[in-house]
């Protein structure tokens, strides 16, 4: 008697309530992290590895990089702007406004081109791939791809993680260039900026380290936007809630993702004097 | 000295022994047994939550039996060739199309055509809209999306993405769901006609008793996570079984409790 009612006693007790809560969520957090770990080391060893959909590659090069165009040049341009009036606001309580274009060129370069692309993809491409994989899932067609033999990892999410891989980059360049130009207008138009010399003192202080740094960071960031929307998207299921779940939980595990591999690969730049 | 291999034609082509499967607490089968042997239609009937996709599903590799085993040609789907195996020789329809929306309806139709087997664009094409025509579909159709298609074109679509490779065996998960009856009919029609023209064996599950009466040989009733009764179709008014009576006659009242 005393035996049966042991166990039922110590799970009852209350002292034990806020430990088995913290370990019921630890233990959460460790399967979820062992999951998305084994699904994007699948995903990657197909991205690597024949067969490479070159079709299915270009398509979504298309989808996400050439059509995230416009909002990732939007953000820059609006960012360079604030940049340039706020460094000069800055600035001038030690009057050092000239310092205007060298600062907006270094932060655009290293951080804001690259975090900023990466945060407004998190919201436009890892959505839009876990809700459309998230429909795939919840109407068969991932079954679907099975019974025709062809694997999800490597028809489906391969072909999105190394577009996102590939494009963001090119869109950071691209986002670079715009945020500069944003700063030079704001700064010309303004601030009373001669433009030969704002171009002239971008061009001579950025490097060939800034403008490198925030291009590996895109490729990192890409290829964790494109990761984390197919595996959200994998996973749903549930009908149209469990979809909408997907994109949320996908741009939420994205961005972070972002902004904490930002701090850390900023760090290893650093170390390595990148 | 030579060795002559001698299969046996009437060795099943798929066998579920003892399957079971649940989720949590909820024991969805409990021992299915299931023998197919080729170039016969057997149809699983039973009510709403009894079973009949999971165990197509298990029968095609897509979900793991917690016990019990499921053979192909004779070998299990525990080994990962096995399944690879099984999926090229076999055609699934699934209940709602299961279309991929971002392809034209000729790539839908030779997707395993063109990302299975590699074959070049041109040629899948040709071979697409050939089955296609045999599903009664034109080369008109095969440059649309599949949501530019009605419900019973697209179930057509899906048919002719199962069999343009010549399968073994195709599975029917609620084939006429959704169609309205002359519809249905002309899909159950084009069933029998393909699975015919290819001597390929079906499983199929509905609830659409003229559906049954049309694509099978022979019909299986699935209930509570078991098979309780199996014959020939045209045995299916004088089963001596309450539960078949009751299904094949859509009465609330007797043995199975409305799925409410």
């Amino acid at each position: 008697m005393t035996d049966a009612t042991a166990p039922a006693a110590t799970s009852e007790n209350p002292l034990a309530r806020p430990f088995r809560l913290i370990g019921r969520t630890v233990l959460a957090a460790l399967r979820e992290v062992g999951r998305i770990s084994v699904f994007s080391a699948r995903v990657l060893a197909a991205c690597v590895t024949p067969v490479i959909y070159l079709r299915e590659v270009l398509r979504q090069c298309l989808k996400i990089g050439f059509y995230s165009l416009p909002v990732v040049g939007l953000t820059a341009i609006f960012i360079g702007a604030a940049l340039a009036l706020n460094i000069y606001t800055g600035g001038s309580r030690f009057n050092a406004e000239q310092f205007v274009p060298n600062i907006v060129v270094l932060g655009i370069t290293r951080e804001l081109g690259p975090v900023l692309a990466g945060l407004m993809l998190a919201g436009r491409v890892s959505a839009g791939i876990a809700a459309e994989i998230g429909a795939m899932r919840v109407t068969e067609q991932i079954d679907a791809l099975l019974t025709l033999s062809a694997k999800p990892e490597r028809y489906l999410y391969a072909p999105r993680v190394l577009a996102a891989t590939l494009t963001l980059p090119l869109l950071v360049l691209i986002a670079d260039t715009i945020g500069v130009l944003g700063g030079y207008a704001v700064a010309v138009g303004t601030l009373d900026f001669s433009g030969a010399l704002y171009l002239r003192n971008t061009w001579s202080f950025v490097t060939g380290n800034d403008i490198l740094s925030g291009v590996i960071k895109a490729g990192f960031f890409g290829a964790v936007i494109a990761l984390m929307g197919c595996y959200q998207g994998d996973r749903s299921k549930g009908g149209a809630g469990g979809v909408g779940r997907a994109a949320t939980l996908a741009v939420v595990g994205a961005a972070v993702l972002i902004l904490a591999m930002n701090y850390i690969l900023t760090s290893i730049f650093v170390q390595v004097g990148l | 000295m030579s060795v002559s291999v001698v299969i046996n034609p009437h060795a099943p082509i798929l066998e579920l022994k003892g399957v079971h499967k649940a989720f949590g607490a909820n024991k969805v089968l409990r021992g299915v047994d299931i023998t197919v042997t080729p170039g016969k239609s057997l149809v699983i009937i039973g009510g709403s939550g009894t079973g009949k996709s999971v165990t197509i599903k298990c029968a095609l590799g897509l979900m793991t039996p917690d016990e019990g085993e499921v053979l192909f040609g004779g070998k299990s789907l525990k080994d990962k060739h096995a399944v690879e195996d099984a999926r090229r020789r076999t055609g699934m329809l699934f209940q709602g199309g299961a279309l991929f929306d971002s392809l034209t309806v000729w790539e839908n139709v030779a997707f395993a055509l063109l990302y299975r087997d590699r074959i070049g664009r041109a040629e899948a094409k040709k071979q697409a809209i050939e089955t296609l025509a045999k599903v009664r579909l034109g080369a008109r159709q095969a440059e649309l999306r599949p949501a530019e298609l009605s419900g019973g074109m697209q179930k057509r679509v899906a048919l002719a993405r199962a069999i343009i490779a010549k399968p073994e065996l195709i599975f029917f998960d609620e084939p006429t769901t959704g169609l309205d009856p002359i519809t249905a009919d002309a899909v159950n029609n084009l069933i029998v006609e393909q699975v015919k023209a290819l001597g390929a064996a079906a499983v199929s599950i509905t609830h659409d008793m003229a559906s049954v009466r049309k694509i099978a040989d022979e019909v299986a009733m699935l209930h509570e996570g078991r098979i309780i009764w199996r014959g020939p179709v045209a045995d299916l008014d004088k089963s001596g079984s309450p539960h078949v009576e009751q299904f094949v006659n859509g009465k609330a009242e007797g043995p199975i409790q409305p799925a409410l």
